[in-house]
């Protein structure tokens, strides 16, 4: 057996942990060698809001399923489900609510949405729910099973949608105060692409502040680096699973509704198209890391917006040639979380 | 010797095809500190483990203060009392000293005089107190492992190798820390190689080898028996002092 021999530094002080602020500054690197690339001012404002605004949806979608796979060490190929199910679960409230969401009445509009948004979080919660207790929790520790059942549990929940809902396309407006533009000098920036934004920011600080202010985010940090000493300490980190999971089903239901509105239009198949995407940004971000999956994110979108605009051949490989690039750089992703 | 705290009795541990313990017969007197020793491979942190229900034995029973606790569940077993400091030292490297020990104070929020108690034998703790766990020096990290223990009172510790590869100015520190506990009339399940660290800390001593115990008694009769160490442990004490 090797040990290593530990002695204290000899004036006691430790490195302090410093924020890793090299996967911050790629964004704004990013977004500013795009711009002389793109040439027009107006056209990059344009495009990055866009991008901000996809990677937000993105990371909503995304966050749930980094902390289920960072604390159970899950490999849940289902969570596409979930966003198909909040999408079209919302259609139960906007289509018959559809003179609130045509209204001239801000409020009118955000109210429906609002009850859309609840209703679709609730029932993707249960699902997830369900989904936890009757197809994942036989397969805890047996990844392959668990590829194998979560895809065939995704693809049960398509026919499903197609069952209740019929095979069509479902066109999904947005409300009437959330279209059109502004336009900010010659740049022209969807309003719902801001409100993408501004939904994902609370989400993102709203985690931020219960994974870091609360005991439940203690234990869910403390869970996704060793699960075992958790369970030690004398909490049930299956309770704790059940409950992210839970959640990370409701966020992927927002999502859903929220990446519905943004295509305008619902397919089934729509959580399983998106599904590369989001195990891009996790891979990316550091699996378990709900910051990285933030960074991750917006890396993602913006990239396929700006290579979208520059080299529309190449935006269908960007993503995979930026997981390449972010891998040979950081190969555990751009925020790695400590395992034991 | 005092009543019994922790009792295995035939215990049998598997992990996968291995058959780890084999049939292990372990008593831990209440508020006496019991040093588990032997060769490595022998089945002490298995035991441990066992008793933490991290691992299930597949025979045996083990009884804790009158409970049995042969197939209850870790976090339950924790709750009944029992704290776990693994070889590993199990620290989560991402949140703070502060943190570490919130999470290991089950009351909400740790007691303020008992932590200054702690904080006497560890003063690093009150000093790195906001930095990440993951920054200390691996001494350090062994304090803040063995204060997440006894940050609550608990009736057993189990404490698995807590002097492995630390400087011996450390090893002194925490040998002050079990005395007082010792004092205290904490009991503690300790395994260990160091057999000068724990010779002169045991009240009473289990000596396993291949999954079985093959000695056990005072502490103060090993001690004293150089040829019994040599038998059992197979060293030589002038080549530890």
């Amino acid at each position: 057996m090797t040990t290593t021999v530990t002695t204290p530094p000899p004036d006691g002080e430790l490195p302090r942990l410093r924020l890793d602020k090299a996967p911050l500054l790629v964004l704004p690197i990013l977004a500013l060698l795009a711009l002389p690339l793109i040439g027009s001012f107006p056209t990059w404002v344009t495009l990055t809001v866009a991008g901000l605004a996809m990677g937000m949806m993105i990371f909503i979608m995304a966050s749930g399923l980094t902390l289920v796979f960072g604390l159970m060490d899950v490999l849940n190929f289902g969570h596409g489900a979930f966003v198909s199910v909040g999408a079209f679960t919302a259609t139960l409230v906007l289509l018959p609510m559809q003179g609130w969401m045509q209204a001239d009445s801000v409020l009118m509009n955000l109210t429906a949405l609002g009850l859309a948004i609840a209703l679709a979080m609730l029932v993707t919660g249960l699902l997830g729910w369900a989904f936890e207790r009757i197809v994942v929790m036989p397969v805890y520790g047996q990844h392959l099973k668990q590829i194998l059942i979560t895809m065939g549990g995704m693809i049960v929940a398509e026919q499903m949608i197609h069952v209740v809902w019929g095979p069509d396309q479902i066109p999904l407006p947005l409300p009437a105060s959330f279209r059109g533009a502004l336009l900010i000098g010659d740049a022209a920036i969807e309003k719902y692409r801001l409100i993408a934004v501004a939904v994902g920011l609370m989400v993102f600080v709203s985690m931020f502040l219960v994974l870091n202010r609360t005991k439940i985010g203690l234990l869910i940090r403390a869970g996704v680096e060793n699960g075992e000493m958790v369970e030690a300490l004398g909490y049930r980190i299956r309770r704790l699973f059940v409950g992210v999971f839970v959640a990370g089903s409701a966020l992927a239901g927002l999502g859903g509704v929220l990446w519905g509105l943004y295509k305008e239009t619902l397919t089934a198949a729509m959580g399983s198209d998106i599904m590369v995407l989001v195990f891009i940004v996790i891979i990316i971000g550091g699996l378990g890391s709900v910051g990285g999956c933030f960074i991750g994110a917006l890396l993602v979108a913006l990239v396929a917006n700006y290579t979208g605009f520059l080299a529309p051949k190449i935006a269908l490989v960007s993503n995979i040639l930026l997981m390449v690039a972010v891998l040979l750089w950081r190969p555990q992703g751009l925020y790695p979380v400590a395992k034991r | 010797m005092s009543e019994p705290l922790l009792q295995l009795t035939g215990v049998h541990t598997h992990i996968g095809q291995y058959h780890i313990l084999q049939g292990v017969d372990l008593v831990v007197p209440r508020g006496e500190l019991t040093v588990l020793l032997g060769r490595n491979g022998a089945g002490k942190t298995t035991a441990l483990r066992t008793i933490m229900g991290l691992w299930h034995a597949s025979r045996g029973a083990l009884l804790f203060d009158g409970e049995d606790i042969t197939r209850a569940a870790t976090a339950d077993i924790a709750c009944a009392g029992i704290a776990y400091v693994p070889e590993n030292m199990g620290i989560f490297s991402d949140l703070t000293v502060r943190e570490n020990l919130v999470l290991a104070a089950r009351a909400g929020v740790p007691d303020t005089a008992r932590l200054e108690w702690i904080f006497g034998f560890f003063p690093a703790l009150k000093k790195f107190w906001n930095q990440a766990a993951g920054t200390l020096s691996g001494g350090q990290k062994q304090m803040l492992a063995i204060a997440r223990a006894i940050v609550e009172p608990r009736k057993l510790l189990l404490v698995d190798e807590p002097t492995k590869g630390l400087a011996p100015a450390i090893i002194q520190s925490l040998i002050a820390a079990f005395r007082e506990l010792k004092a205290m009339e904490t009991t503690i399940l300790l395994v260990e190689q160091n057999f000068n660290f724990v010779r002169s800390l045991g009240d009473t001593v289990a000596v396993m080898d291949d999954g079985r115990i093959v000695h056990g008694g005072p502490m103060v009769d090993l001690a004293e028996d150089r040829e019994l160490q040599q038998t059992l442990l197979g060293l030589s004490l002038d080549a530890h002092q």
